[in-house]
C-alpha cells in the first residue's frame, strides 16, 4: 500500500522524527503528524483488501495515540518518565505536600460554590488561576526533565499536574452545569 | 442499434477506468445521492429532474411499496403504513423515543427486541427503521446506477456527527441491506466542510452549524493546507426542523382546543405546519386551513412573531452545544474565521439571526444547505474508491461521545474521551475478584454522565473460559477499538495464563453478516423489484444512447434524410423521451424498438455513404493490392 510503514517498536518521538524532550516544537509535531497520516490513514486504503485496511487502522491508531500523547503536556511528561523507567504512581502515591492539597480542596470548593450561585465570572477567574499554575508546573517540568534530567524528581510535578487536569475538568463541567 | 456502430467508429462503449462511487445523504426529511464526474461533485437527479428524494416509505401490502414523493403525498391518507422521518428511530429503543403519541405509527413493544431496535407494525408486517431506511437507499442506488451506467464500487453514507454507536451501526446495516458497499460513514458537518473548504480554498478555523430535519450538529474544524481536522463536535441527535413543525402543530391544537386526534389528522396538521414554517421564511404570515376527519375546520393565521416566540427555546437549545464545542476545542468565539450553515432548517431567519449574533459574524449561506452534505460525501467517496484526483487531502475526524465501562457502584469510567481523533483504541486490564472465577461481565456505555443509568448502554458481554486461578491472578486485557467510521469493536485476551485467546465482541444491537444475508434472501419481493429496476435501468441507458446517436447522425448526415423521414424520426424520439419519464421497462423497450425501425433506412444510407467516402479517399490501386 503506502510507502510509509509504521514501526510499532519505535517511541512516539522517533516516529515523528523528534528528539525526546519535554519542550515541544508544536508546528513540527503537527507537520510530522499530518504527513504520516496522509500515508497511513484508513481513507487511503478503503479500496484495498481487508488485511490492508486493518493494517491501516492499526497504524493510524498508533499515530493518533502518539500525537495525542505528545501534544498533551501531562501525557508527554508521563511518557518521558516511563521511557526513562520512572513510574509516576499517580494512583498509589498520595503523599502530596499538605499546602498543595489544601489549596486544591479550596479551589474545588470555590468551583462548587460558583455553580451554586451561577457565577460565570468567578469561574472564569478560577480558570485563569488554574491556567497560570498549570503553566508554572509545566515550566518546572521542562527544567527538571530537559535541564536536570531528574526524572524521579519530575514525578511529583506530574502528579501535581494531574490534579490541575482534574480541576480543569471540573471547571469545564461547572460551565456546562451553569449553562443547563 | 445499427446507428451506434457507425456514428461512433472506434469509440469504446466500455466505461473508462474511473471507479463508480457515490456519496449519499440519508436525511430525516430528504435524501440525496451525488458523485464526482469529470472532477466535479454533482447531485444526481431522478428521471423527472428532482434532486431530493423525500425520505418517506409507504407499504402498500406485503409485496409492494413506494418511496419518495408518491409516498409523501399519501401520508395523511395512510399514516400508519407511511413512514417518514425514520432516521429519528435509527438505533433507538422504544424508551429512547419518548412521547410516542406524537407519531402516527404503531410501535411494537417487544421485550425480546435487541437493544436499539424499535419496530413499526405496517401492512407489510413488522418493519425496523433499518429496513425502512434500506428502501430509501435502494432507490438512490438504482438512481445512481442508472445515471452512471454501471455497478457502484461503493458509497459513503453520511450520519449526524452526534450519532452514537448504535445509530451509526444501524445506518451501516441499512446500507448493506440496500446492497451498498459502505466505503465510510462520514459525519454530515464534516462532509459539508469538505465541500465548502475545497471549493473556497478555505484556511483557518470554521464552525459548521448543521440543523437538519431531525438532528443538530455543531463541528469545529481547522482547515490547513489540505488537512481537515475536526477539533470538537457536539449536538443533539433529536432536534431538528421536525420539532419546529411540532411547535406549530401544538399551537394549532391549542388554538382550536383539539386533543387526541386520529393518526390521519395528526399527519394532516403536521404537513400543514411544515408548509407554514416554510412559508414564514419568506413571508410575514402563513394561513393554515385544513378539514379534519370529523369535518371540523382548522383555519388560523400564524405570523412570524408568534412563530419565533413558540420556537425560541428550540433555537436556544442549539446554542449550548456551540459553547461546549468551543470549550472542548479550547477556542474563543473570536477565533472562528467562518460559520458554515448546513441543513434545510437553517433557512429559518430566526436561526440565522441567532447564530449570527452568537458568533458576531454573518453566517456563510452561499451554498445550498440541502445539497452540500451529499456533495462533500461524493468527494470523499471518490477518494476512497481509489480515484486519485490531483491534490491530496486528509480528513481527521473525531468520536462525538465518550466511551466507557461500568465500574463498581454503577459509575461510568471513561476509556476513550469524546473528541478523540479516530481511529483510536484503548486497552484496559481486568482481573478476577473470586478464586476460581472463570467468567466476568463487561458493560460498555457511551455518554458524558457519571452514572451508568444516564449514559447510553451499548453492550453487555460476558468473557467466559478464563482459566480458574486464585482471585486477582488472571489478567484479562480488553481492547476497545473505534474505527474510521466511528464504530466500536471490543477484543479481549487472557494474558495471565499465557494463553492469548482473542475474542471479538460486537455490540449487541448491530446486525450480523448472517442476519443481513438472511434478510436479503427472505425478501424475494425485493429481489424481484431489484430485477425490474435493473431491467428498467438497462433500457434507460439504451434509450439515452440511442437518442444521442440518432441525433448526432441527423446533424452529421442531414442531407441523407427527406423532410418526411426527419419528421418520422423526430416523432419517435419524442415517444422514447416520454417513455423515459414513465419508469416502465416494457413500454420503454417498445418505444426503443419503434425508433430503431424508423431509422433502419437512414442507417443503411449512412453505411453506403461511409463506404463510398472511404473509397473516394483511396486510390484504386491500393484497393486492388488488398
Amino acid at each position: 500500500m503506502s510507502a510509509t510503514s509504521i514501526n510499532f517498536q519505535q517511541s512516539f518521538f522517533e516516529i515523528f522524527g523528534l528528539a525526546q524532550s519535554f519542550k515541544l516544537d508544536t508546528p513540527a509535531l503537527e507537520q510530522a503528524y499530518w504527513s504520516l497520516q496522509l500515508d497511513v490513514h484508513p481513507d487511503k486504503s478503503a479500496h484495498l483488501p481487508d488485511a490492508e485496511q486493518r493494517l491501516a487502522m492499526q497504524q493510524a491508531t498508533f499515530v493518533n495515540e502518539a500525537y495525542q500523547t505528545l501534544r498533551s503536556p501531562l501525557r508527554r511528561a508521563r511518557y518521558i518518565l516511563k521511557l526513562n523507567g520512572v513510574d509516576t504512581q499517580e494512583e498509589a502515591n498520595t503523599a502530596m505536600p499538605m499546602d498543595f492539597l489544601i489549596a486544591q480542596m479550596e479551589l474545588r470548593e470555590a468551583v462548587v460554590e460558583a455553580v451554586q450561585v451561577r457565577d460565570v465570572d468567578v469561574l472564569t477567574e478560577l480558570e485563569s488561576g488554574m491556567q497560570a499554575e498549570t503553566n508554572e508546573l509545566e515550566r518546572q517540568l521542562a527544567a527538571k526533565i530537559d535541564g536536570d534530567r531528574n526524572f524521579a524528581g519530575a514525578a511529583e510535578l506530574v502528579r501535581k499536574l494531574r490534579f490541575m487536569e482534574k480541576l480543569a475538568e471540573e471547571i469545564a463541567d461547572a460551565y456546562d452545569e451553569i449553562d443547563n | 442499434m445499427a446507428l451506434l456502430q457507425i456514428s461512433e467508429p472506434g469509440m469504446s462503449t466500455a466505461p473508462h477506468q474511473h471507479r463508480l462511487a457515490v456519496g449519499i445523504d440519508l436525511g430525516t426529511t430528504n435524501s440525496l445521492v451525488a458523485t464526482v464526474r469529470n472532477g466535479i461533485s454533482t447531485v444526481l437527479n431522478d428521471e423527472q429532474g428532482r434532486a431530493m428524494l423525500p425520505s418517506v416509505v409507504r407499504y402498500l401490502d406485503a409485496e409492494e411499496l413506494m418511496v419518495g414523493e408518491a409516498a409523501q403525498r399519501s401520508q395523511s391518507e395512510d399514516p400508519t403504513n407511511t413512514i417518514s422521518s425514520v432516521k429519528r428511530f435509527m438505533g433507538r429503543g422504544l424508551a429512547d423515543i419518548g412521547d410516542i403519541s406524537r407519531f402516527p405509527y404503531r410501535f411494537i413493544d417487544d421485550p425480546n427486541a435487541k437493544v436499539g431496535q424499535v419496530q413499526l407494525r405496517t401492512v407489510a408486517g413488522a418493519k425496523s427503521p433499518v429496513e425502512v431506511s434500506a428502501e430509501i437507499l435502494k432507490v438512490l442506488r438504482v438512481r445512481a446506477e442508472a445515471s452512471l451506467g454501471g455497478e457502484l464500487v461503493g458509497a459513503v453514507i453520511t450520519v449526524p456527527a452526534y450519532f452514537d454507536d448504535a445509530q451509526r451501526q444501524a445506518t451501516k446495516d441499512a446500507a448493506r441491506l440496500a446492497g451498498l458497499n459502505v466505503l465510510r460513514l462520514l459525519n454530515e458537518p464534516t462532509a459539508a466542510a469538505i465541500a465548502y473548504g475545497l471549493d473556497n480554498a478555505a484556511e483557518g478555523l470554521y464552525a459548521v452549524y448543521d440543523l437538519g430535519g431531525g438532528t443538530f450538529d455543531i463541528s469545529i474544524l481547522r482547515l490547513s493546507r489540505g488537512v481537515f481536522e475536526v477539533l470538537a463536535t457536539n449536538g443533539d441527535s433529536a432536534l431538528g426542523g421536525d420539532d419546529f413543525d411540532h411547535r406549530i402543530f401544538c399551537w394549532l391544537l391549542e388554538k382550536n382546543t383539539l386533543s387526541a386526534l386520529p393518526p390521519q389528522d395528526i399527519r394532516l396538521l403536521l404537513t400543514h405546519a411544515r408548509a407554514a414554517k416554510e412559508q414564514l421564511t419568506e413571508h410575514d404570515e402563513a394561513r393554515i386551513t385544513a378539514v379534519l376527519s370529523t369535518g371540523a375546520l382548522v383555519d388560523n393565521v400564524l405570523n412570524q412573531a408568534t412563530f419565533y416566540e413558540i420556537s425560541q427555546n428550540l433555537v436556544q437549545r442549539t446554542l449550548q452545544p456551540l459553547r461546549r464545542a468551543l470549550r472542548d476545542a479550547a477556542l474563543k468565539i473570536a477565533d472562528i474565521n467562518g460559520v458554515v450553515m448546513v441543513g434545510g432548517a437553517t433557512r429559518m431567519p430566526q436561526v440565522q439571526r441567532a447564530v449570527g449574533e452568537f458568533f458576531g459574524q454573518t453566517p456563510l449561506t452561499n451554498l445550498d444547505p440541502d445539497k452540500v452534505v451529499a456533495l462533500g460525501a461524493a468527494i470523499q467517496a471518490n477518494l476512497l474508491a481509489g480515484n486519485r484526483s490531483g491534490e491530496d487531502w486528509l480528513l481527521l475526524d473525531v468520536i462525538p461521545l465518550s466511551l466507557g465501562i461500568e465500574t463498581m457502584g454503577g459509575l461510568a469510567e471513561k476509556l476513550i474521551p469524546r473528541n478523540s481523533t479516530i481511529p483510536t483504541a484503548r486497552a484496559q486490564e481486568f482481573t478476577t475478584y473470586k478464586d476460581g472465577q472463570t467468567a466476568m461481565s463487561i458493560h460498555v456505555v457511551q455518554g458524558e454522565r457519571e452514572l451508568i443509568s444516564d449514559c447510553r448502554s451499548l453492550a453487555k458481554f460476558e468473557l467466559r473460559g478464563i482459566p480458574a486461578m486464585v482471585a486477582g491472578a488472571a489478567r484479562i486485557r480488553v481492547t476497545f477499538q473505534v474505527d474510521a467510521d466511528g464504530l466500536l469493536s471490543v477484543f479481549a485476551r487472557e494474558m495471565g495464563s499465557g494463553v492469548e485467546a482473542t475474542i471479538e465482541v460486537k455490540p449487541s444491537y448491530g446486525l450480523s453478516d448472517a442476519e443481513i444475508t438472511r434478510m436479503l434472501q427472505e425478501s424475494g419481493q425485493h429481489a424481484r423489484q431489484d430485477m425490474q429496476a435493473r431491467a428498467l435501468r438497462e433500457q434507460q441507458i439504451e434509450a439515452r444512447q440511442l437518442i444521442e446517436a440518432v441525433q448526432n447522425a441527423m446533424v452529421q448526415d442531414a442531407e441523407l434524410l427527406s423532410a418526411e423521414q426527419c419528421k418520422q424520426i423526430d416523432e419517435q424520439i419524442t415517444l422514447v423521451q416520454a417513455a423515459l419519464e414513465q419508469q416502465d421497462a416494457m413500454h420503454l423497450k417498445r418505444a426503443i424498438g419503434a425508433l430503431n425501425e424508423v431509422t433502419v433506412s437512414f442507417a443503411q444510407a449512412r453505411m453506403d455513404k461511409s463506404v463510398s467516402h472511404a473509397l473516394s479517399g483511396k486510390n484504386i490501386s491500393d484497393l486492388e493490392v488488398k
